[in-house]
């Protein structure tokens, strides 16, 4: 059971990781709560359905899909989220609005009949015991990588350091000569490839459908404040915790396995009852 | 310009009959983004043109024509959505009868509706016993606008899946020598399965004599009905050492289920009931891999349960391109009322009441006729529903084949649907189970 436990987290961690990290940065630096992340994950998934559908070869499509999806994020954060970026409640209204958007233009234009997109490599493979599908491993080659790549990119480049200052201090970030609301725009990029990234990869995994962006978006911000707000090293713990504490559930609770998610948030509120500050964020006194 | 003439002379004699009173506004209640609730509106259309085509429905000298009022209920989400959609249509587009519906906990609300403005609701949808049994029984004044069509109530629809999971637990044995397969089962997380999922459980143990199926429970899942994917689940029930997958799925989960079961070729044979599974797109949704599932279902390729059902499976084929599922009951549904309104020789509620009551009609499921608590009876020369499992690409049916409703009193009485098939244990599971 603990194979089976660990290899299916392992996928799980994977895609909720990846979508915990953009969501993490976008909040960390822009210190936008941006509610329609987990939205343009299920555009993605749409977008890789479609090319795919139509003829494009998987390469191209995927391509399209990444690109179309930064462009459209970085379009909707220009028009609706850069004019309200300062009035908190305005964002987080504004961001759920673009979400509900999204996934009603999803329904006009594909319906609510659930999509299938062709795993990118068939069949299965036993890992210690366990049936994994390739596609689940090609999803979790993907998630390293994009992992790795943000990691490499935050901690080895002249952007990265310049992310990570706006994300300690916007301000003090400001006065030393960086202009912070260009490097929030690059991260607003960015999130928007690893959403992107992470669509693409669960597309052949689970059902493409108008509604699938809700419950990892629930996910990732009980990830985000889990891990503590604003840590990039707390976000991607905290979804990794979520994915275990999920999987766990059905192998553990089978009867009550459509409780995984909301025994994966009884386990967040159980945690902050001990740190509510979340596991790597810093107290509201150290804020202060 | 004349199209313009056209749509206006249409619409004003469309509203003349309407303010004359020739026109019966039936709502067509379903989720209508999803593929349930646009069967229900295909098969309501195709009942109302054939209706109206042949002359209307003629009472006490009147001709009147159907009108059909779409009534997108919402209800695979949770919400007040389906009870406003209701009251709208008995209010605002002034509805005479509504039917359809699909998901027993919005049906329940929705069907208060219709009790509070004294309309029949013919249900073709939702199979959960309690809609009608504890209401239409025990209060009766209130609740008798209500008739259900189609499915047949969960103990049936239970029983159904359980000779069909009979079916598939005698096959293992006759061909794999398992002579006590291991049963999980995997359940949305519904209030009309819960019934199925307990009494499955408890006869999965039980020995084949004292009427069991003299296997082994070793689990039950309940995935949410809105689920994206239960790979975590099937590795489970693998783990689990399961043979045989029993499914009672009625919503988009069963598609993840088919998927990730093929995909994965989780070696355990599914049966049961999914929903999903009697759509023609099924093996597209499921990328080709929803191959030998098996559910019970209505309709099936070839298969002829009454005169009535091929004619009408030919004419949804070739209208929409596909076989009808269960919701297109609301055809049959349509056809039952318009009966009900010619017999009772008035439009007047109670008078539509004692007609529904004592219907006895030749449907394209069977033969209906309504017990005390205004559900279709169930059982041979009735209605018994088939066994269908996906095979070369297309659902057969495997049930009823040689069946014995009641061997001990009939020994004789055998009921052979012609047109079926024997059941297939799928390739990847009898490989996997052969010899061991």
């Amino acid at each position: 059971m603990v194979a089976s436990i660990l290899v299916n987290g392992l996928v799980y961690s994977g895609v909720y990781a990846m979508l915990a990290l953009g969501f993490g940065l976008v909040f960390g630096v822009g210190r936008v709560l941006n509610l329609a992340h987990t939205a343009f994950y299920m555009v993605a998934a749409y977008g890789i359905f479609y090319f795919a559908s139509t003829g494009f070869g998987m390469p191209l499509a995927v391509v399209l899909t990444t690109l179309g999806i930064v462009a459209a994020g970085i379009a909707v954060y220009k028009l609706f989220i850069e004019p309200v970026r300062e009035m908190e409640a305005t964002v987080l209204i504004a961001t759920l609005a673009v979400a509900v958007l999204l996934q009603e233009l999803v329904l006009v234009f594909f319906g609510n009949e659930p999509r299938h997109v062709p795993p990118a490599l068939s069949g299965f493979t036993q890992v210690v015991g366990v049936r994994v599908g390739n596609q689940e491993m090609v999803t979790l080659v993907v998630a390293a990588l994009s992992l790795i790549g943000a990691w490499f990119l935050l901690s080895r480049t002249k952007l990265g350091l310049a992310i990570r200052a706006a994300a300690q201090d916007r301000e003090v970030a400001n006065l030393m000569g960086i202009n912070v609301n260009q490097v929030t725009a690059i991260v607003m990029g960015l999130g928007l490839l690893l959403a992107a990234l992470a669509g693409i990869a669960v597309a052949p995994l689970f059902t493409v459908e108008p509604g699938m962006w809700m419950n990892p978006l629930v996910i990732v911000l009980a990830a985000v404040v889990l891990g503590g707000l604003g840590s990039l090293k707390g976000s991607l713990i905290g979804a990794v915790i979520l994915a275990f504490a999920e999987v766990s559930v059905v192998f553990l609770v089978p009867g009550g396995s459509y409780l995984r998610t909301a025994i994966a948030l009884l386990i967040m509120v159980c945690v902050f009852f001990i740190r509510p500050e979340g596991l790597f964020g810093s107290s509201i006194a150290e804020e202060r | 310009m004349k199209s313009l003439i056209c749509c206006l002379v249409s619409s004003v004699f469309a509203l003349g009959l309407s303010v004359s009173g020739q026109v019966i506004r039936i709502g067509v209640v379903g989720p209508m983004t999803f593929i349930q609730g646009i069967h229900h509106w295909r098969g309501a259309t195709l009942a109302a043109d054939e209706i109206n085509a042949a002359g209307g429905i003629t009472v006490g000298g009147t001709t009147y024509t159907i009108e059909l009022v779409r009534v997108d209920s919402n209800e695979m989400q949770p919400g007040p959505d389906a009870v406003s959609a209701v009251e709208r249509a008995i209010t605002a587009s002034k509805v005479d009868f509504l039917i359809g519906g699909f998901r027993t906990e919005a049906m329940l609300a929705m069907t208060e509706v219709a009790a509070d403005y004294k309309k029949i609701f013919l249900i073709a949808g939702a199979a959960d016993d309690g809609l009608l049994k504890g209401r239409v029984d025990k209060n009766y004044n209130r609740y008798k606008y209500l008739f259900r069509i189609t499915p047949v109530r969960s103990t049936y629809l239970a029983q159904v899946s359980f000779i069909l999971l009979r079916d598939v637990v005698e096959t293992f044995r006759r061909e794999l020598g398992i002579s006590q397969p291991k049963i999980a089962i995997v359940a949305e997380q519904a209030a009309w399965a819960n019934m199925i999922v307990t009494l499955v459980a408890l006869q999965a143990g039980t020995p084949v004599d004292k009427g069991g199926f003299g296997g082994q429970h070793v689990g039950t899942w309940r995935p949410s009905a809105l689920a994206t994917s239960v790979a975590a689940e099937l590795t489970a029930v693998e783990r689990a050492g399961a043979h045989i997958v029993f499914t009672v799925f009625s919503g988009p989960v069963g598609v993840v289920f088919g998927r990730d079961w093929g995909r994965l070729q989780v070696p355990v044979a599914a049966v049961g009931i999914n929903v999903e599974a009697q759509a023609q797109g099924w093996l597209d949704a499921t990328g080709g891999f929803g191959a030998y599932t098996a559910t019970a279902g209505i309709y099936a390729t070839g298969v002829a349960v009454t005169e009535a059902t091929l004619p009408f499976i030919d004419k949804f084929q070739a209208e929409f391109g596909e076989l009808p599922l269960f919701t297109a009951g609301t055809y049959d549904a349509l056809y039952i009322l318009a009966d009900a309104i010619r017999r009772a020789g008035s439009l007047q509620t109670d008078a539509v009441i004692s007609a529904l009551e004592t219907t006895d009609y030749v449907s394209t499921l069977g033969r209906i006729v309504f017990d005390e608590l205004h559900d279709p009876i169930w059982g041979p020369d009735y209605i018994t529903g088939l066994g269908v499992q996906w095979q070369d690409g297309s659902p057969k049916a495997f049930w009823p084949r040689e069946w014995q409703p009641d061997p001990a009193k009939f020994p004789d009485l055998v009921i052979a649907t012609p047109g079926t098939v024997p059941y297939v244990i799928p390739p990847w599971v009898k490989d996997h189970w052969q010899g061991k």
